[in-house]
């Protein structure tokens, strides 16, 4: 009796409500949780200035936000994904699917992604991508032939790197930070160090060698973070060992128990991202539905006022937070001003 | 054990024991092991002590810093000729100014005072000294000129939040070392922090803020408040009180009193007592698909937290009122029945009075456990960053998006922000307050009106 009781009346209850909630009047954000920081000091900035209420942001992932993003048009959707990767054609599929048809691609900035260790840990200091690789990659060439991962310390392949065991704490495969740990890291590795080659000579083609080539340990060697940076921070800090993979505005707020590693030896700036110097970077971005532009009230001038000169310009707050400004601001403060949307 | 023992001894044997007076072997070695086991027991409450005591310390040493806050007395200049330049004090002209155009007269208010604080240093830019003002700064400074537009073309005392890093040295948090290679302050901004705070323009004080105040984005710890997050999970609770106790109490009384005894009820009961024991999360997922994917209700909506945490707390409601229905004894019931009184009769006016102290005490600990659950409001989206507005209205309490208690304090600690991890023990704090609070109503309930038998 009482089920029944429970989940119709709270089924009633629930009717009764969805036929009262109010049009919505604030822009609902959610997505990459690495562009949560810079989304939330936005909304804040945005309902100061504004007499829009201020928007609401979640964090949740990249791709979690786009499938959310992607569930269809409608106030109870939302309106706006941030991402810290590009859409996918995957993405878009299931955009086009459930009738996102129209959407806004907002590239606001430049993220880095640093290696940093415990502040009194071994010296992890440089890294070449090639040492990343021959350390957590699953197959890698060792005397000219591809066999899996035997190294233990770092000193077994690079006797400039310490002699500890190899740890890394690396993000998650929902993170976008993942893919540009792969391509930009591991892939690098791959070819830097010829076991792509090796690969590719064995009879595989080069889709298959990419694939094997950003495979990790696994195994406790390699562990991946599928929470935030601080998951990773608490792991970095009670592992001396272990090197955490984060986000260059994560570890300036964290300078005091971490230190950073260099890559290729350019030591990750907000002045060695913008020039390109250093490798390891990526563009984050925000997508805004455009059939919500008009619906929902501050949609527009939320993402003007995003890409402002005065707010992701290189003297604005997201900047001194730690996003790296996009030399290119200005074609996108166009783009969105005249809503212009993929494709 | 006695009993058994005595009575399968067989009659007549003779007494090998020795004297009374003298203990055996045998005796002694049995009363040791009670004294050993009265030890572990002693011991087990000796180190369930140990840890309550460790947990409240830490609770209390980490999150007091959180209570106060440091703040700096400016003495700001308002000029018309930035701030109205038509002169006709047309509050859509001034709203025209937005708070980054505030800085520039931060700046120069900055520059004056540590002048005039007499203190020697090489940061001379004013944009560098505001590095020590939060950032929201400015914001405050315009909301008081839009509130009170007589203000523009004087000077007013303004009292500003500092940025975390300062009031992170104030409270001993951060030091000169850790500041070395933090690019958010220097340490030669520390110095003039020193002198300021000699000439009184910086003080540290109690701040309503964290217990009233909103949250805020993470580049301003120094301005996150607990205040909305108490309103969603007040809203929540409402729902939950309003859905939980008719229903739980209209199903226990059904149960106990008016259901027959077969198959069917016995199922709902082990049921009930499944419910009772399924984790959290379950009830997250359930609610994020009925209440929002299924019924359309606004993502992030405390109504929707409260939907999904009654569905949690009916079953222990529902378990600790058929106890207290249970423990009135049938005397009672037997009574309003023989002098005629029809079944409904004597369980509305005499059965359960009598199981009210009991009812509420349950619904009490229900809606504690409530408050303080976090897990299912993960999946309907009432973790992350949450406007800064209040709800205006009691509609929009219930229907806006919103945080809850737990889920802001779980918030606040995975920020970057080293100042926010301060205040997600603050925020334990308060919550553990509110948790004590509902506890001791329900003890003193029980103690005051339960009536036993």
């Amino acid at each position: 009796m009482s089920l029944v009781k429970i989940t119709t009346s709270a089924l009633a209850i629930s009717a009764v409500c969805a036929t009262a909630a109010v049009a919505r009047d604030q822009v609902q954000v959610a997505g990459s949780s690495t562009v949560l920081p810079y989304a939330s000091i936005v909304a804040e900035a945005f309902g100061e200035n504004f007499d829009f209420p201020t928007p609401v942001v979640e964090s949740g992932g990249s791709s979690a936000g786009l499938k959310r993003f992607c569930e269809g048009v409608g106030e109870n959707t939302i309106d706006v994904a941030n991402s810290s990767r590009p859409i996918r054609d995957s993405d878009i599929e299931l955009c086009t699917k459930n009738g996102v048809t129209d959407i806004i691609e907002v590239r606001i900035g430049y993220d880095g992604i640093v290696f940093a260790s415990q502040i009194d840990g071994p010296a992890y200091t440089a890294f070449e991508p090639a040492d990343i690789f021959n350390a957590l990659g699953s197959k890698v060439l060792v005397d000219g032939k591809v066999v899996a991962n035997p190294h233990t310390q770092w000193a077994d392949f690079n006797a400039d790197l310490p002699a500890s065991d190899i740890l890394a704490f690396i993000p998650g495969t929902k993170h976008g930070t993942r893919e540009v740990f792969e391509d930009k890291v591991l892939l690098q590795g791959c070819e830097d160090t010829g076991a792509m080659q090796a690969m590719m000579d064995g009879g595989m083609d080069e889709d298959a060698a990419e694939d094997a080539c950003i495979e990790v340990r696994g195994n406790g060697i390699t562990v991946d973070i599928d929470g935030d940076y601080t998951e990773t921070l608490a792991r970095v800090d009670s592992n001396p060992n272990g090197i955490g993979v984060f986000g260059l505005a994560f570890y300036e707020n964290n300078t005091d128990k971490l230190k950073v590693a260099t890559i290729g030896g350019v030591e990750p700036k907000t002045e060695t991202i913008a020039s390109g110097e250093y490798p390891v970077s990526r563009p984050l971005f925000f997508f805004i539905k455009k059939a919500h532009i008009g619906v929902i009230p501050g949609l527009k001038e939320y993402a003007e006022f995003f890409i402002a000169d005065e707010i992701a310009g290189p003297d604005g707050p997201l900047s001194a937070y730690g996003l790296v400004s996009d030399p290119e601001l200005a074609t996108t403060q166009e783009a969105v001003s005249n809503e212009d949307t993929l494709n | 054990m006695t009993d058994t023992n005595t009575s399968m001894a067989p009659a007549g044997e003779p007494k090998r024991f020795g004297s009374l007076l003298e203990q055996s072997d045998r005796t002694k070695r049995r009363n040791a092991k009670e004294k050993r086991f009265r030890l572990y027991g002693v011991a087990a409450i000796a180190v369930g002590l140990i840890f309550l005591t460790a947990l409240v310390v830490t609770i209390i040493l980490n999150g007091i810093p959180a209570f106060t806050q440091t703040h700096m007395t400016l003495q700001i200049e308002l000029p018309a000729d930035k701030l109205d330049k038509k002169g006709e004090r047309n509050l859509a002209d001034i709203k025209k100014v937005s708070t980054f155009g505030y800085n520039p007269l931060i700046d120069a208010a900055l520059v004056r005072a540590v002048t005039e604080a007499g203190v020697e240093t090489d940061i001379t830019k004013g944009k560098d000294l505001r590095d020590m003002l939060s950032s929201g700064a400015g914001a405050q400074l315009r909301n008081a000129v839009l509130e009170n537009p007589d203000l523009i073309g004087t000077t007013h005392a303004f009292t500003l939040l500092t940025s975390s890093r300062v009031d992170g040295y104030m409270k001993g948090r951060v030091t000169r070392v850790s500041l070395a290679r933090d690019k958010n302050l220097t340490p030669e901004h520390l110095n003039i922090v020193d002198g300021l705070v000699d000439t009184g323009a910086i003080r540290r004080s109690f701040s309503w803020n964290f217990i009233t105040g909103t949250d805020a984005s993470e580049s301003r710890p120094e301005q996150a408040g607990m205040g909305v997050a108490m309103l969603g999970s007040f809203f929540m609770m409402l729902v939950v009180l309003v859905l939980s106790l008719p229903i739980g109490v209209a199903a226990s009384i059904y149960l106990e009193e008016f259901a027959p005894q077969n198959t069917f009820t016995d199922f709902i009961e082990v049921n009930i007592s499944n419910l009772a024991a399924v984790p959290s999360i379950v009830f997250g997922i359930l609610g994020l698909a009925v209440f929002i994917q299924f019924a359309h209700l606004p993502q992030s909506a405390p109504i929707v937290g409260g939907l999904t945490l009654t569905l949690m707390t009916l079953p222990t409601i529902v378990i600790s009122t058929r106890a207290s229905l249970k423990s009135v004894p049938p005397s009672i019931r037997d009574a309003a029945l023989g002098v005629g009184a029809s079944k409904m009769q004597s369980v509305l006016h005499h059965v359960l009075p009598l199981a009210m102290p009991g009812i509420l005490t349950g619904t009490i600990i229900g809606l504690a456990q409530a408050l303080g659950e976090t897990a299912p409001l993960l999946l309907i989206g009432m973790v992350g960053y949450i406007a800064t507005n209040y709800p205006d209205g009691i509609a929009s309490g219930f229907l806006d998006p919103n945080s809850a208690m737990p889920a802001q304090i779980y918030e606040w600690a995975k920020r970057a922000d080293p100042a926010f991890y301060e205040r997600a023990w603050g925020g334990i704090i308060i919550l553990l307050v509110f948790l004590v609070t509902m506890n001791a109503i329900a003890v003193m309930l029980r103690r005051r009106f339960e009536r036993r038998w």
